[in-house]
């Protein structure tokens, strides 16, 4: 098996790994980004609407412009980026299993970022395993970057930002979206996105779910029904469309296998998708040396997942003495300050206090154990 | 369906165009595309049936994490076709159930 060696290896070339690579090559590491998509970005370039948030977090910017400017960065950073290429392994060493193009590589680095994102979650209810039926996610990176429509008309599930924007790009790309169903008694997204859907037309059913999907071979058909408070289906509210496609967009879920792998200490927090690593103000996890950023610690946006990923950066550089304590610091608070922006608000605030529980069950548990340090948990491993 | 013309994106043009066969037939798609988006283009969703129940499955994430578009694609069973570009002349079969693995050569 080959090796490679290097200061920094980074798990994911998505807005947090790019971050981190731009932070720590700019500080003079030796940085690796892996990533097993053919083109860099993750989930950035099928993100074709206008970002929120204030001047520094490029409001009103279109997050595949964000991407374009990004990968520049961190192509003039040094850092490089290994493409078709994943890591399916990860050991108490530090060390990962990379299968690349065919070859299978042991990639050694003295830190490791995982930046792996989040993947859509599933949805069960008869017909929902027929093709047609998919992530309003699947259908985003059909019609943004692969440029083929799913379908031509189409059911969504779910009304947070996910479920409105997807829609009104499907509407964009051609399609027609005969509706949006909505369990909750109101609207999940922000009133913006849901006023652009509404003034198109599209019903937005609020106290509904999918009662079922028909098809022999694929979707020919879609049916829903109201509920009550308690989730109770209504009988006879049934309402009938006919459509070739359904997409859930009804949440994600960190992809954490790699952090599992690696022995970190996990959190249960619902509202960022379930078990997420404890992590501290570094993005350093509770095993010494590695570090976690976006989705991956929790299902926030594309803006808190590069600030994620700087933070990861710079504190990996500083810990590998390529940055002054000063000038680490200084650079931290300032990313600090752009993460507690974003995470304020009517639907930020939320997600703060779901970091600060993160970050609280981290001290408690640092305050009862000593972080595992790399070597220590070998021995464990080989015993 | 292509997204040719879109509001905010720039219009599709100077794609290279080529040739994967699906089962047989030709199907014409874009140099580096998924086969998974190629294969959506020419209207076909059914990419495997599932080993117990013989369920049809298509596409569900389309990022390579869900395993739901596996096809036998230039003979390698279990290739996720949405994380799998596109190459001339390549081979892409519908999978039933557990494709049996090839010796390859
Ligand atoms: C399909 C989808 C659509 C989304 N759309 C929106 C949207 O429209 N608006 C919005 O605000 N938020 C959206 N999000 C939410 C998401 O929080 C952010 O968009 C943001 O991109 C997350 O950044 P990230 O770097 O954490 O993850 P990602 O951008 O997902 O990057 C992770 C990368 O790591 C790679 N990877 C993972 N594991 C491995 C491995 N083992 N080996 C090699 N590579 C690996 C992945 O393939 C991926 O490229 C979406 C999320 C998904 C999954
Ligand atoms: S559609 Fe999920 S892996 Fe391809």
């Amino acid at each position: 098996m080959r090796e490679i060696i290097t200061d920094v290896a980074i798990v994911g070339a998505g807005s947090a790994g790019l971050s981190a690579a731009y932070q720590a090559a700019s500080a003079g590491a030796d940085v690796l980004v892996i990533d097993e998509n053919a083109r860099p970005g993750g989930q950035l370039f099928k993100q074709i609407h206008k970002f929120f948030g204030s001047k520094e977090h490029q409001a009103g910017t279109r997050g595949f412009v964000i991407g374009e400017q990004l990968l520049d960065k961190v192509e003039k950073s040094g850092a490089k980026v290994l493409l078709d290429s994943l890591v399916y392994g990860l050991l108490p060493d530090k060390s990962m299993g990379v299968i690349s193009k065919g070859q299978n590589y042991s990639v050694k680095a003295k830190k490791i970022i995982i930046a792996s994102g989040a993947k859509e979650n599933y949805m069960a209810f008869p017909g929902s395993t027929l093709p047609g039926v998919m992530g309003a996610g699947a259908a985003q990176t059909m019609i943004n970057v692969n440029r083929v429509l799913p379908g031509e008309r189409i059911l969504m599930v779910g009304s947070g930002n996910v479920g409105l924007i997807v829609s009104y790009q499907l509407m964009q790309a051609g399609a027609e979206v005969v509706g949006i169903v909505e369990g909750a008694p109101k609207i999940g997204g922000y009133g913006v996105h849901a006023g652009k859907i509404r003034r198109a037309g599209v019903p937005i059913y609020v106290g509904h779910t999918v009662e079922r999907v028909f098809g022999k071979e694929e979707v020919e058909g879609a049916q829903i029904v109201a509920v009550d408070d308690k989730w109770n289906k209504i009988p006879g509210t049934e309402k009938t469309f006919d459509v070739d496609t359904v997409c859930l967009a009804v949440g994600l879920n960190p992809m954490t296998e790699l952090v599992w792998m690696a022995g970190c200490q996990f959190d249960f927090i619902p509202s960022f998708g379930g078990h997420v690593p404890l992590h501290d103000e570094n993005m350093e996890t509770t095993v010494e040396g590695v570090y976690v950023a976006g989705d991956v610690t929790g299902v926030e946006e594309a803006s808190s997942a590069m600030e994620e990923g700087n933070m990861a950066g710079v504190a990996a550089a500083e810990a590998l003495g390529y940055l002054e304590h000063e000038e680490a610091e200084r650079r931290k608070q300032e990313i600090r300050g752009r993460l507690n922006t974003l995470r304020s608000g009517m639907f930020g605030a939320g997600r703060r206090s779901a970091k600060e529980k993160q970050l609280e069950d981290m001290k408690s548990y640092l305050a009862a154990h000593k972080r595992t340090a790399a070597e220590q948990k070998e021995e464990v491993f080989f015993a | 369906m292509r997204v040719i013309e879109h509001p905010i994106l720039d219009e599709l043009k100077d794609q290279k165009k080529v040739t994967l066969y699906y089962n047989g037939e030709p199907v014409e798609a874009v140099e580096g595309e998924p086969v998974a988006a190629a294969l959506m283009n020419a209207g076909i969703r059914v990419f495997r049936t599932t080993a117990k129940r013989h369920e049809p499955r298509g596409i569900f994430c389309a990022i390579g994490r869900c395993t739901d578009c596996m096809m036998i694609v230039d003979g390698i069973p279990n290739t996720r076709t949405c994380v799998t570009p596109v190459r001339d002349g390549m081979r892409v079969e519908k999978q039933e159930g557990l494709a049996p693995l090839k010796p390859q050569a």
